[in-house]
This record gives structure tokens, C-alpha cells and sequence, in this order.
């Protein structure tokens, strides 16, 4: 069967990580985890492209395209004749 | 310019840069910092009938918290900072949390959305913190230099920058307030307290919201499919809306497939199991009639169930828009290729139907 969810747009650059652990801190999936060092990218089919990784790292180490995975917006989006990529929703999530 | 660290102790030299920020971004500098404001950890009955209507979605925009600084218990120059976004499920939440701790709840104004949604936004953001931070005259009230953030904030928030435009450390405390005690006693969070999790219950209590959402037209679709083809297709309409809107959210991780429109696509096909048993083993029909309906149920129930669920991706906490694009592009298509046959062949069966009648 069919996995849409194995690729995505997550690029980690090892070689200019510092190590400050910040990605291992902020991510919600567990994507990175502390190895000797610099972090690894241990799960990279998790991700959901929050893009809080990229927003902490002081370094650029990391570049993902963020955005909400929502179909619904993008649907709308799609049939307004807008850019798919500019939809933006929530549900009324209280995950925090 | 060059902005090292001071230590949490000194003041911070990066005050110029803020003030440049402020005026770049254009906030009001005239409006000046508010009282300090007392809070307290209980949820009260008030409060608890407001998360109610919250999570039905009634007034979306009035379950909203005052920007600002508020005080829990008594608070001195030494307690931690938490910042809250304005929406009142995250602000009581918190604030619930934190029952027998001494502290400061920053309040920032996110336009009454949740934490992740505001941070996805952008609304909960570096620019918003470094002028609440500003604005309320945190500096003067403590003397460390620390603002715990909810985990779940880091999207919308660069802490390194937040540093560097206010001279504030960003601490990101865990993802749910309520493991925040625990948090509190080595300021880390264990692996498990940094994952998002999406359980039983959170998965329920979204679907009120999913119900009010296609109230409206699932009614219209049983009042067409009632004149065209009886009760019977008015009552799997609404079993359909259940479906989508409660059955789905509940028991979508125990679907075997990883892709939402495939999940909806096989509990849609297995709650027309019983109407289909019901139609065949019914006499009223000819045998090519009960064929037809069978089939016209299990195209509609399952391209309908399976259009819901690629709609719920928005509310789960791990879909990545690249996938969810990608589904969009694999599965609509077929769905709406179900719809329309399903459709058509319950036109053909309600004129034939309607001929017999005549
Ligand atoms: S984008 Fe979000 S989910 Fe993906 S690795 Fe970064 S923090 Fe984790
Ligand atoms: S945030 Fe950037 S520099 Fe820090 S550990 Fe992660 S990749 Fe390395």
C-alpha cells in the first residue's frame, strides 16, 4: 500500500552542527537525537514539517519547508485558484 | 553587530538592537506596561463551562485572555517565567499546572489561538515575545534573565534570536503543562515529555467541533437522498457524518494503512457491510435493483468517509503537508471519480423507482 508520508522536505547538514542539541529539544517526533558530535538525523520519516528544528538551530544546520498538513485548506486553496502552499488552517487542537 | 551572551545576571547590551526592532515593526511605544495581574491555579466552574463551549467551537474568539504579566502565589525577583499564549484552554492549562508554584505567566497576545496553531501562524513569535517582553517591564520585575516557553511554541519562535533582540534565555519546558512539576526540578525534559502524542482522548474531544462542522450539509444530503430513495438512505447519510466525524478520529491508528484517504476508504466499506446485508437480504427489490444499491452505498459511504478523513489530517500532530499534498494528488481523484458513479446510479434507481410507482 501506498505511503505518502516517507518523504519529505527535511534537509539536515551534519558537517555545520554545532551540537547545541536545540533540535533534539524542540522537536515534537523525536526526529534527531544526540550522537557524538554532531546530532543524527535518527527518524526522518517522522517529521511533519513544523519547522521548529530549522527556527532554533543558530547555525542553519537544518532547512525544511514548514507548513501545515491540512487538506483541507489545501483543497480550498487549490480550488480558489491559489497556491497550495499558502493555505493555512487549524482545527481547534489544544494540544497545549 | 555582535551580541555574545552576558550572562543571566548582567544587563543585557542588546538594548539598542531592541529598540531598533520595536520601531521597525511599529508598535505602539506610547501604550505602557500593565498593572500586574493575580491569577490563581484553580479551574472553576465558569471556567470549565467556557472550555466547553471552546472545544464546541461557539464563539471562536471569545475565549480570550489580557495580554500581560500575572502572578501566581507570591512570586519574587528569583521565580520562573512562563509564557502563555491568550487563548484560555492553553492560559488555564498552565496555569492549572502550576498549582503550588510561585511565579510569573507572561500572557502574549496570539489573537486567542492555541499554542500550536499560533506558532504555525506565527502569531506566537519571536517579534510578539520580544515586545511583550519590552512592554511589560519583565526586566525591572526579575532578576534572572529566563522565559519558559511550551515546547510546542519552537515553531514560530527562534530562541537564539529572542536572546539576541532582548537579551531573554528561551527555555522550551515540555510539550503538555501538565508534566511542568516535574520539569521544574532539573529545568530538562525526558524524551517522552518532548513527544507529541495524540491519545484516545485528545483524539475525542475534537470531535464535537468535527460534528458542528457538517451539520449543515449532512442534514441537506439526508433530505435529498430521502426524497429520492426513502429512510433508509436519509439514515446512511447520517451514519456516514458519524462515521467521518467520531468513528474516524477515535480509530484511525488501528487502520493498518499509513495513508489517511486509504484508511477512511476501508472503514468506510466496512460500515456499509450491514446495509448491504440489509438491501440484499431484502424482497421488495429486483435482484440488478439490489445490486445497484449495494453498490451505490459503498461508493457513496466510501468515498465520503475517505474525503473526511484526508480532511482530518489538519488536526493531527503528524502529518507533513508534503505528504498530505501527495494524498491529495493520489486520492481525490478516485474519490471523486466514487462519488459521481455512486451518485449517478442512485438517480438511475430512484427514476426507475419512481416508474414502477407511476
Ligand atoms: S520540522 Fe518539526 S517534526 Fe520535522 S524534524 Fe524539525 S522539529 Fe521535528
Ligand atoms: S540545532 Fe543545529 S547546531 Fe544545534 S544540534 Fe541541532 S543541528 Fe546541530
Amino acid at each position: 500500500m501506498f505511503d505518502s508520508y516517507n518523504e519529505n522536505t527535511l534537509q539536515y547538514y551534519p558537517e555545520k552542527c554545532i551540537n547545541c542539541l536545540m533540535c533534539t529539544q524542540v522537536c515534537p517526533h523525536g526526529v534527531f537525537t544526540g550522537g557524538g558530535e554532531h546530532v543524527e538525523l535518527k527518524r526522518p520519516s517522522s517529521c511533519m514539517e513544523c519547522g521548529a528544528c530549522a527556527m532554533n538551530c543558530p547555525v542553519q544546520a537544518i532547512e525544511v519547508q514548514s507548513g501545515v498538513g491540512c487538506a483541507w485548506a489545501m483543497i480550498r486553496a487549490a480550488l480558489r485558484g491559489k497556491d497550495m502552499d499558502s493555505a493555512d488552517c487549524c482545527c481547534n487542537g489544544d494540544s497545549c | 553587530m555582535d551580541n555574545k551572551d552576558t550572562g543571566s545576571c548582567c544587563q543585557p547590551d542588546s538594548k539598542a538592537d531592541t529598540d531598533q526592532f520595536i520601531r521597525m515593526i511599529d508598535l505602539n511605544r506610547n501604550s505602557h506596561a500593565p498593572v500586574i495581574r493575580e491569577t490563581t491555579s484553580t479551574i472553576s466552574f465558569r471556567d470549565r463551562s467556557d472550555h466547553f463551549l471552546a472545544r464546541l467551537g461557539v464563539n471562536r474568539m471569545g475565549h480570550i485572555v489580557e495580554p500581560g504579566i500575572y502572578r501566581l502565589g507570591n512570586p519574587d525577583a528569583d521565580s520562573p517565567v512562563f509564557v502563555s499564549a491568550n487563548y484560555t484552554l492553553s492560559f488555564d492549562a498552565l496555569r492549572s499546572s502550576l498549582a503550588g508554584i510561585d511565579c510569573y505567566i507572561l500572557v502574549i497576545d496570539t489573537k486567542g489561538i492555541n499554542v500550536w496553531c499560533a506558532a504555525g501562524k506565527g502569531t506566537f513569535g519571536t517579534a510578539e515575545i520580544v515586545y511583550r517582553i519590552r512592554w511589560s517591564g519583565l526586566s525591572d520585575i526579575i532578576k534572572h534573565r529566563n522565559i519558559i516557553l511550551p515546547q510546542l511554541s519552537a515553531p514560530g519562535v527562534s530562541a537564539h534570536e529572542v536572546r539576541r533582540l532582548s537579551g531573554f534565555n528561551v527555555e522550551y519546558g515540555p510539550v503538555r503543562a501538565r508534566d511542568l512539576p516535574e520539569y521544574l526540578k532539573t529545568h530538562t525534559a525526558t524524551p517522552e515529555m518532548r513527544r507529541v502524542r495524540f491519545t484516545f482522548r485528545e483524539r475525542l474531544v475534537l470531535t464535537p467541533i468535527e460534528l458542528t462542522h457538517i451539520v449543515l450539509p449532512t442534514l441537506i444530503a439526508a433530505l435529498i437522498l430521502y426524497l429520492l430513495a426513502g429512510p433508509f438512505a436519509a439514515f446512511i447519510a447520517i451514519l456516514i457524518a458519524f462515521t467521518g466525524a467520531v468513528l474516524f478520529p477515535v480509530l484511525y491508528p488501528f487502520i493498518p494503512t499509513q495513508d489517511f484517504s486509504t484508511k477512511g476508504l476501508i472503514l468506510g466499506a466496512i460500515v456499509t457491510i450491514p446495509f448491504a446485508a440489509t438491501i440484499a437480504a431484502g424482497s421488495e427489490l429486483l435482484l440488478w435493483e439490489r445490486i445497484v444499491a449495494v453498490l451505490t452505498t459503498f461508493l457513496l459511504t466510501a468515498s465520503v468517509t475517505a474525503y473526511l478523513a484526508l480532511n482530518f489530517t489538519g488536526c493531527t500532530t503528524h502529518t507533513s503537508r508534503t505528504g498530505v499534498k501527495k494524498e491529495i494528488f493520489r486520492y481525490v481523484p478516485l474519490m471523486a471519480l466514487m462519488a459521481v458513479t455512486g451518485m449517478l446510479l442512485l438517480i438511475i434507481l430512484g427514476i426507475t423507482r419512481l416508474m414502477e410507482v407511476i
